[in-house]
């Protein structure tokens, strides 16, 4: 069913008589997920006031006009949120509200903060069927409990999406990035001297074919000069050069997964503390992307590996985007209860995108 | 404000409830000789105070819970509280309830450079945790006004903000992980020293739950490298509507500065006559502050005077150095003090959006006057976080009543224009009548949900958040 106003959301949501698989886009498959397909399509910008650094938009709204329309601005959304289309091999077109529940951040995290940092409020429909809001289109807001954040990242099993608001950011008018020639194993340290610099870096990861890399952004002779001094600060670590040009291009390869895509494996995410990447990587082997100073591992494995296995002990989180395991970490007992009997106050009914998230 | 009937039974039963708490707890961990807890009676909303039962001062995770047994076993409310700093009754007994301070739990447990962060237990005090890690290069960006004197326990309830989070952000975007104390005494992780683990985020539910979900005895922060340095400009405007114009041009501009405040003329005066910053004769100030090294400074503040130029101020003063930056933080830091010598006052905390700051203005204009309350207005004007502070006498009958209502006319005013009712001091007993204003009943059901699953007795810090006859049901339960 393909749904395009909140009314009608609601409406379809009380009247369930089973299950629902909740799709955007349907370009972030992520999890088992049984039920009626429910189209999400309430799309629109809302209200957009670039003075005030904010942005309403349907949740249905195409991730691509919401970055065109707030590029047009000389803005952007922060968190520099990733199209994963070519990496799952799916077709479709990704949608905010896709976005907010799976909580997709690309490489700016480190320093602006994850999609749930950069959201302010939500309107969505839980799995009675109530409308309800929280949060809104300021962006500082501590009136009542933070469901907005808790929205993210919870892949529709709280409620299903109908509206959210964003703080932007103003897009940066230079950058630079510094490549360091360093296997995928010997990076984090360097990576990890970037981000712990003064040279506000808002990128710090790791590409097959090119090494490390270190991004910072911001006016032209601002730029300039962080890119000397961060030269001096790398350069016990290997041979740095200054790519200016090609910059771009190499953070949306590491965001969008691009080295992956079209590649047969089952992908995994590994969200750990960054230090532990160096001996996590080796573990892996082979086909790996480093993220947020290493903070975040991609690995394209065989299918059927099984990858929390192979990379234990680490202090942290894996996802399997695709494959056969199960998506999610299992969770320690009582923070299992609780999301299980925080599931059961927002969707006592069980029925929206049961499965999902394990 | 209303706070409901103390429970007859719990306090009839005062004594075998603290000796029971003694039987778990060191006899110097709990107070309950009323000339030694009258210290708890109020926070920094010091207008409303209730002696409590009794008082817990735990030195350990293990005294917590074996503290929160106990009054979950005899159903007694606990009121967590972290150095008593709220402005919004956040720590407030009520006459049956037992206040759960964490003063005495303030150790950092670790700091990790290379991974960013510093585990500390909750009742250290927000500006001692910069300090444990100044000394390396790094600081710990949330920066409330009291963060002298208030504790991370304090601020996670609150979710406290600062003058720096237009670029910062606020607790929430700079905490990565608790240990939680439910009320039945369970210990639980939340979180860690990684990003975005996979499962719902029980982080941003915890982090501005007021201490109704659980007691955090413990917190990994996010610490940041500081930055090389950081100077402010003080431009002065000849109307409200012109400062606020630069403000929403500055942002336009692409111009990130760390902060952005402002002061009415009523602010300037009262802060000039208290410290005598020298700020210039004008109706509005902005103080503008960016960081970096000393050329990037230069770079983005020659863009702000620009813009600045184009709005022509009275006055536009640069620092020439750290004296001078000082002087120009100086009455901006002083203004609730300076405020306190000539008045009593009430500070509200609305968000509006930025667009609407020269409406809101007027309107707060001429509500003072309706009301015959003096209203001084200083706020973080990059993220339209207003502080609105309502000058009057307390010991004059009625004022405080007339104050009051004057607060919650502007608050209503803050959601009417699409803003909130706080911004980063809380909801607490202050706003907890207000909440319909902004919420809907099924809205504010769907969080008051969020408590029944942490706390299903209802016994963390009640009688918050929720307006009374919202919570009354579940209280009772």
């Amino acid at each position: 069913m393909k749904i395009e106003t909140e009314e009608q959301l609601a409406e379809a949501i009380r009247t369930a008589e089973g299950p629902v698989r909740i799709v955007g886009g349907g370009t972030r498959p992520v999890g088992q997920a049984a039920g009626t397909p429910l189209q999400v399509a309430i799309s629109g910008i809302r209200l957009y006031e670039p003075g005030a650094l904010t942005l309403v938009a349907g949740a249905g709204t195409p991730l691509a006009e919401i970055e065109a329309a707030v590029a047009a601005e000389g803005q952007r959304l922060p968190f520099e949120p990733a199209h994963w289309v070519a990496a799952l091999g799916q077709g479709g077109e990704s949608t905010i509200g896709g976005v907010v529940a799976a909580n997709v951040s690309g490489p700016r995290r480190v320093q602006a903060g994850a999609c749930r940092d950069s959201l302010i409020g939500v309107r969505f429909v839980d799995g009675r069927g109530e409308i309800l809001k929280n949060g809104g289109r300021v962006m500082k807001n501590v009136t009542g409990y933070d469901l907005t954040k808790l929205m993210a990242g919870s892949w529709g099993t709280l409620g299903v999406l109908s509206e959210v608001a964003f703080k932007l950011l103003p897009a940066a008018t230079s950058q630079a990035t510094l490549v360091i020639d360093l296997p995928s194993d010997a990076a984090q340290p360097a990576l990890a001297a970037a981000l712990g610099s003064p040279f506000d870096v808002s990128g710090a990861g790791w590409l097959p074919g090119v090494g490390a890399i270190v991004r910072i952004e911001g006016l032209a002779d601002s730029v300039a000069y962080r890119a000397d001094r961060l030269v001096s600060l790398l350069a016990p670590f290997g041979a740095v050069r200054i790519e200016r040009e090609g910059s771009a291009q190499l953070w949306a390869d590491l965001r969008d997964l691009a080295p992956f895509a079209g590649k047969p494996g089952d992908l995994w995410r590994f969200s750990v503390k960054p230090s532990e990447a160096p001996a996590l990587v080796a573990r892996l082997g082979g086909k790996v992307m480093l993220d947020w100073g290493g903070g975040l591992i991609w690995a394209l494995l065989p299918e059927g590996t099984d990858a929390r296995a192979m990379a234990a002990p680490y202090t942290g989180h894996a996802t399997c985007l695709r494959g056969a395991a199960p998506a999610f970490e299992p969770e320690p007992a009582p923070v299992a209860a609780l999301s299980r009997a925080l599931r059961a106050q927002f969707d006592p009914r069980g029925i929206l995108n049961p499965g999902r998230m394990g | 404000m209303e706070l409901p009937k103390a429970d007859a039974r719990v306090i009839a039963r005062k004594a075998q409830i603290v000796a029971r708490l003694r039987a778990v707890l060191p006899a110097d961990a709990v107070i309950d000789a009323p000339e030694e807890t009258r210290a708890y009676e109020c926070d920094a909303l010091s207008a409303y105070r209730c002696p409590p039962l009794a008082v817990v001062l735990p030195r350990s995770i293990a005294e917590v819970a074996a503290a929160l047994k106990v009054c979950h076993e005899e159903r007694v409310p606990v009121v967590p509280r972290g150095a008593g700093t709220s402005l919004a009754g956040g720590s407030m007994p009520t006459e049956d309830a037992i206040v759960l301070g964490l003063a005495r739990m303030s150790a950092v447990l670790e700091t990790d450079y290379e991974n960013r962060f510093i585990r500390v237990e909750a009742g250290r005090t927000n500006l001692s945790v910069t300090g444990a890690v100044e000394a390396e290069g790094f600081f710990y960006a949330p920066d409330p006004s009291s963060q002298l004197a208030c504790a991370i326990s304090g601020n996670i309830a609150m979710n406290s903000g600062g003058a720096h989070c237009l670029k910062y952000g606020v607790t929430t975007n700079n905490l990565l992980g608790v240990t939680l104390v439910t009320m039945a005494g369970e210990v639980v992780e939340i979180g860690g020293p990684w990003s975005d683990a996979g499962g719902l985020d029980l982080l941003a539910l915890v982090c501005g739950s007021e201490g109704q979900l659980g007691v955090v005895t413990e917190a990994v922060l996010r610490i940041l490298p500081k930055p090389e340095g950081a100077r402010p400009v003080l431009i002065g405007f000849s109307s409200n509507e012109i400062a606020g114009a630069c403000v929403a041009d500055i942002i336009r501009a692409g111009i990130l500065p760390v902060a952005i405040e402002f002061m009415d003329r009523p602010c300037i005066e009262a802060t000039e006559a208290f410290c005598h910053a020298g700020y210039p004769d004008c109706e509005a100030l902005l103080i503008v502050e960016c960081e970096g090294a000393p050329a990037e400074i230069d770079e983005q503040l020659g863009l702000v005077r620009q813009i600045a130029m184009r709005h022509d101020p009275v006055e536009f003063r640069e620092a020439r150095d750290g004296d001078e930056a000082a002087r120009i933080w100086l009455g901006r830091k002083s203004a609730f003090g300076a405020m306190g010598q000539i008045n009593d006052y009430m500070c509200l905390d609305g968000t509006i959006p930025v667009s609407s700051l020269p409406q809101v203005l007027r309107r707060i204009g001429e509500l003072s006057e309706e009301y015959g309350l003096k209203v001084a207005n200083v706020f973080h004007a990059g993220d339209g976080n207003m502080h609105p502070l309502i000058l009057y006498n307390a010991n004059e009958p009625g004022q405080q009543e007339l104050c009051e209502a004057l607060g919650a006319e502007i608050l209503k005013l803050c959601v009417e224009m699409g803003g909130c009712l706080t911004g980063e001091h809380g909801v607490g007993i202050e706003k907890r009548d207000l909440m319909g204003v902004q919420f809907t009943a099924a809205d504010l059901e769907a969080q008051m949900r969020v408590k029944d699953v942490f706390d299903p007795a209802w016994l963390l810090n009640p009688v918050k958040v929720f307006p009374l006859a919202a919570s009354a049901t579940r209280r009772a339960g």
